[in-house]
């Protein structure tokens, strides 16, 4: 999907309160730290690429120099001393916020009634809800898709698949074994197994 | 909801195409032995061992690929350590963690059946073969061998699932794969015990039977391609267009084919074919199609959902 004449495009982490990737990680090197972050441990990670299939925002990448899957860390080491982020101490037009979430809510909602006071009807809040609610999330004045985000109904995890999956597989296992007592059952003779 | 994630792709390639399409056969392989053995007859005895001694050497190449498809090779054991407190790395919703502990045990089960179809085939005579011979022939053995059928049936089937279980278009979008990928395992370890029991005299009353189920797995695959088309919706044309069409046509002759092919065989009573005779070409043909075709399957809804 094309992004239409828009001021902003996210591929930041949005470190979800459900996330997608820590969720399918199968070695446990992605985990959700004191900060309420979304990390990958760089020791832990075997490239398997698990994260990067399972993140509907697309911000993991693979650093094929590591070996591993990479993304923003929300600057974890710099958290962990008190510090901002680096994006949000450097952005010249503080554009980027960082905070306390409620804080940070509450400067958004008087932002979108300004802009929905302005006659901009479209404009909305993105990340409230989608994926139990985003620890990075935008102000939008159009609808998430035109700024190639998931929709709060397609905000659902990976997970989502696995009981129709494995049942569609039970279902098929169920009707192949039929088949094979229909095609291999024996005939009036012993077992294979007594035979010489 | 189709096309409303805007993910990046894994590039999960040709290691991982090589590992759907082995992890296929060694389960199906294993499956087929086991159910030879428990609803076929004497005669079946043969063509049993010579799945399960298809089984265990196809499952060993699947870890190879797996971990030379990783960033880290050297960290394959973190699927199944956690590295972080040493306990371990078990996530029952993870296909991917699952698939990891499911690959190990089923080693367990066809390297015991792989041992026992060695000595009972008297390929090797040596006392723990002998073992595992006589372990597997009594009542704990059929329960160990149908055991470790689920377990071949799990790693046939969690590829599909895997997929399912992220938010790429086309594979998140669908829940047939996991049916469609052990629908078309078990066609072609069909294939591949045809291939090899072929002018087997031992192996002649089970050819047929293999045929038969052959053609009902065939079946069972095409109606699961139906159901997977009909549920990608709008990424629909993601996998029915450009160069995809010539892996679909393979899928489509190593389907459609081999069930004219086995349909005629049946009708014709054919038995085993005389060595160099037209009959021995088409009966060649017909698990060499299935097996391009298992392959192309697995390739088109691959590399299709990440282009």
């Amino acid at each position: 999907m094309c992004i239409r004449d828009r001021s902003m495009m996210s591929d930041v982490c949005k470190h979800c309160a459900n996330a997608s990737c820590l969720e399918v990680c199968p070695t446990n090197a992605i985990i959700r730290t004191e900060f309420d972050t979304v990390f990958i441990q760089q020791d832990v990670c075997n490239g398997c690429r698990d994260c990067i299939s399972a993140c509907p925002y697309g911000v993991i990448g693979f650093n094929s120099t590591s070996g591993t899957a990479q993304k923003c860390t929300f600057c974890y080491d710099r958290l962990q001393n008190n510090l901002k982020p680096a994006c949000a101490t450097a952005c010249p037009t503080q554009s980027i916020k960082f905070g306390p979430l409620d804080e940070l809510r509450q400067t958004a909602a008087t932002r979108l009634a300004t802009l929905q006071a302005q006659g901009v009807s479209q404009a909305r809040i993105y990340g409230d809800k989608e994926y139990g609610g985003l620890h990075a999330f935008f102000l939008l004045t159009d609808k998430p898709e035109a700024y190639n985000l998931p929709s709060t109904q397609s905000a659902v995890l990976p997970s989502r698949n696995n009981v129709p999956g494995y049942l569609t597989a039970t279902i098929t296992t169920i009707l192949a074994g039929v088949a094979g007592l229909v095609a291999f059952r024996r005939r009036g003779e012993p077992p294979a197994g007594q035979s010489s | 909801m189709p096309g409303e994630h805007f993910v990046v792709p894994p590039h999960w390639e040709w290691y991982i195409l090589g590992y759907f399409f082995f992890a296929g056969i060694s389960g199906g392989s294993y499956v087929l032995g086991t159910m030879l053995r428990l609803w076929g007859d004497a005669r079946d005895a043969a063509t049993s061992r010579i799945a399960f001694l298809i089984s265990f050497p196809t499952l060993l190449i699947c870890p190879i690929l797996l971990t030379l498809d990783l960033g880290q090779p050297l960290r394959f054991w973190h699927f199944l350590i956690n590295d972080s407190n040493g306990g371990l790395a078990f996530k029952y919703w993870s296909p991917m963690s699952l698939g990891a502990w499911g690959l190990l045990l089923f080693g367990v089960f066809s390297f015991v059946m792989f041992l026992s179809a060695l000595s009972e085939g008297g390929i090797v005579r040596q006392r723990t073969l002998q073992t595992a011979a006589s372990f597997v022939a009594g009542m704990v053995g059929r329960v160990f061998t149908v055991v470790g059928a689920v377990f071949g049936l799990f790693i046939a089937a969690y590829t599909g699932v895997l997929l399912a279980v992220s938010n790429q278009p086309v594979w998140s979008d669908t829940w047939a794969l996991g049916g469609l990928f052990l629908a078309s395992a078990l066609s072609g370890s069909a294939a591949t015990v045809l291939l090899a029991t072929r002018n087997r005299r031992d192996a002649m009353a089970t050819d047929r039977k293999l045929i038969d189920a052959d053609r009902y797995f065939i079946l069972l695959e095409l109606a699961l391609i139906v159901l997977f088309l009909a549920t990608l919706g709008g990424v629909l044309s993601k996998v029915l267009t450009g160069g995809w069409i010539i892996l679909w046509v393979i899928v489509l002759a190593g389907t459609l084919i081999p069930l004219a092919l086995h349909w005629r065989t049946t009708r014709m009573k054919v038995t085993v074919p005389v060595v160099g005779t037209a009959a021995e070409g088409i009966s060649l043909l017909a698990p060499v199609l299935v097996l391009l075709g298992v392959l192309a399957l697995r390739a088109v809804v691959i590399f299709s959902a990440q282009a």
